[in-house]
């Protein structure tokens, strides 16, 4: 199976690497999946608490170019958007950008999840309930 | 100049030496008769031209040639093997003993055997990779007809000691089958010095074409029979229907030939080479040599790089070069290695494996650039992982509680 160019691209450019600090209040950290299962990501955002928009997102993913590729594009996409547009980033639309074929569609998923659990985080830790979620389709 | 992409997959499949092709290229075209065709000169030729492939098969294992079957290659063969024996000693009992590193083809074989009333042990393997010989000999029953071990495992590139196997078998008349694929023309296997009554091997693992194997059955001490799988002319002393593949039995009998000959040789130098990818990945910090290193193939070499998902490892050189991952990112079922799982590795290393299959056309150049290509992917993807930081800052990754999906 070959992998789409855009996946290509963000492997091989993964964009927003790295780490923010965690025990800051506006950071939000999402850590999702599990070394058995392959997948792992950790993907953070930190929120301008005036404007409530997100200032910047970092991930590090252990899985395999689809699941790097599905948090790089996630960090991007999140980066300028408010918490509440954040959460409505769907994981399909992951897939159509990506060009994911269906046996990788749980990476997406991932990614999605990731978003969900860092904007959680950081909703708990500013006092706010935390967002209930329907379960993913595939998990 | 270094040719890129890199073949290091010969596990999966070998391409077939320029000889092999140069000796098949006739019986496509003019030599092209049917070797069942008794009564003119093309069936001749092509009856003549299978005789002497069939003593060249014959002769790389130490067998008589009337001992070979041709088949359309080992998946045929073991099943023809199992379910031939299985039919036919049907009177003498109903148990068959395997392990659970098999090949599918086995193990879906013996599944299948289940359905209609087989009892099948599988055996656990060590975590070396090889079957415990007093665990063996205690699955013995009075039922057992049969004991199917592989020669040598595709994944890890273990051998198992088949001599030592054969030897229990005997003492308690059981027949013994092994799947030789990985292991015929790489290493010497004699049927009659490893005490063999059945095996399947293929021709395309060994730099001959594809679709065509053979299966080794017994004539003597004790004489073997298989019930047939395919029905038909009654080809190949009806143990197998089909109008021969002659080009690519001619095929098969040369590459067996040139294996006789420059096995020894080829396997000194990539054993060499294999050694050197190895020892210096092995040099890369929390990498693991999966399988036992001593009883192995000369040519296989299995690694986990903890930390990285072998997939996405391989994605950093794919291109260039051509190798395999126990991981199973791309499978449905998202199951990891069932070999690497059965030696007792966690699904995390499992799926951080690679396997190198190097073969006879392998150069040291070609080593020194996956040794190179190979770290740097894997340095590359440890700095995007979230296990190797947590490892780095000393968390032990058992004590969190992960998101299972």
């Amino acid at each position: 199976m070959a992998y789409s160019e855009k996946v290509i691209d963000h492997y091989q450019h993964p964009k927003n690497v790295g780490m923010l600090d965690k025990s800051k209040n506006n950071v939000g950290t999402g850590l999702v999946g599990a070394p058995e299962c392959g997948d792992v990501m950790r993907l953070q955002i930190e929120v301008d608490e005036a404007t409530g928009v997100i200032r910047d997102a970092k991930f590090k993913t252990f899985g395999c170019g689809s699941a790097i590729a599905s948090s790089s594009l996630a960090t991007e996409w999140l980066k300028g958007k408010s918490v509440d547009e954040a959460v409505k980033i769907d994981n399909m639309t992951i897939v159509e950008e990506l060009n994911l074929p269906p046996v990788k569609i749980h990476c997406s998923v991932l990614a999605e999840d990731a978003i969900k659990a860092a904007i959680n985080d950081y909703r708990k830790k500013n006092g706010l309930e935390e967002l209930q979620y329907e379960e993913s389709a595939i998990h | 100049m270094l040719k890129l992409p890199i073949y290091l997959d010969h596990n999966a499949t070998t391409p077939c030496d320029p000889r092999v092709v140069e000796a098949m290229v006739p019986y496509f075209t003019h030599a092209f008769g049917n070797a069942a065709s008794r009564n003119h000169p093309f069936g001749w030729q092509a009856e003549e031209a299978v005789d002497i492939a069939r003593e060249q098969v014959a002769k790389l294992i130490g067998a008589d040639p009337k001992e070979i079957i041709f088949t359309s290659g080992a998946t045929e063969g073991d099943n023809l093997a199992i379910k031939g024996v299985y039919e036919m000693y049907a009177s003498k009992g109903n148990h068959i003993i395997t392990c659970n590193i098999e090949h599918k083809a086995v193990l879906d074989t013996c599944r299948h055997l289940e359905k209609e009333g087989a009892e099948i042990t599988y055996l656990n393997v060590k975590p070396n990779g090889l079957i415990d010989l007093a665990e063996l000999e205690a699955a013995i029953k009075p039922a057992t007809i049969l004991i199917a071990i592989m020669y040598a495992n595709n994944e890890i590139g273990t051998v198992m000691p088949i001599p030592e196997i054969s030897s229990i078998a005997r003492k308690h008349g059981v027949l013994v089958f092994t799947d030789g694929v990985q292991a015929v023309g790489k290493i010497p296997v004699e049927v009659n010095k490893d005490g063999i009554d059945l095996m399947a091997f293929t021709a395309h693992k060994m730099y001959g074409p594809k679709g065509v194997g053979a299966l080794y059955v017994r004539r003597k001490n004790p004489r073997v029979k298989v019930t047939a799988q395919i029905d038909g002319g009654g080809h190949e002393r009806g143990m197998r229907s089909g109008t021969l593949n002659v080009p690519g039995i001619v095929g098969f009998g040369k590459a067996c030939e040139i294996c006789m000959q420059e096995m020894e040789a080829d396997a000194k130098r990539i054993s060499l080479l294999r050694d050197k990818l190895e020892n210096a990945l092995l040099k890369v910090e929390e990498t693991y040599l999966n399988g036992d290193k001593e009883s192995r193939l000369p040519h296989v070499s299995n690694i986990s790089f903890k930390y990285v998902e072998g997939e996405g490892l391989m994605m950093g050189f794919n291109k260039n070069i051509a190798l395999s991952s126990g991981s199973a990112c791309t499978s449905a079922s998202l199951e990891p290695s069932y070999v690497l799982k059965a030696l007792g590795l966690g699904d995390d290393l499992a799926h951080s494996s690679l396997r190198f299959g190097l073969g006879r056309f392998t150069t040291e150049e070609q080593i020194d650039y996956t040794i190179e290509q190979v770290t740097n992917a894997a340095n590359k993807l440890r700095e995007m992982s979230p296990l190797w930081e947590m490892f780095k800052d000393g968390i032990d990754l058992n004590t969190i509680e992960w998101a299972h999906h």
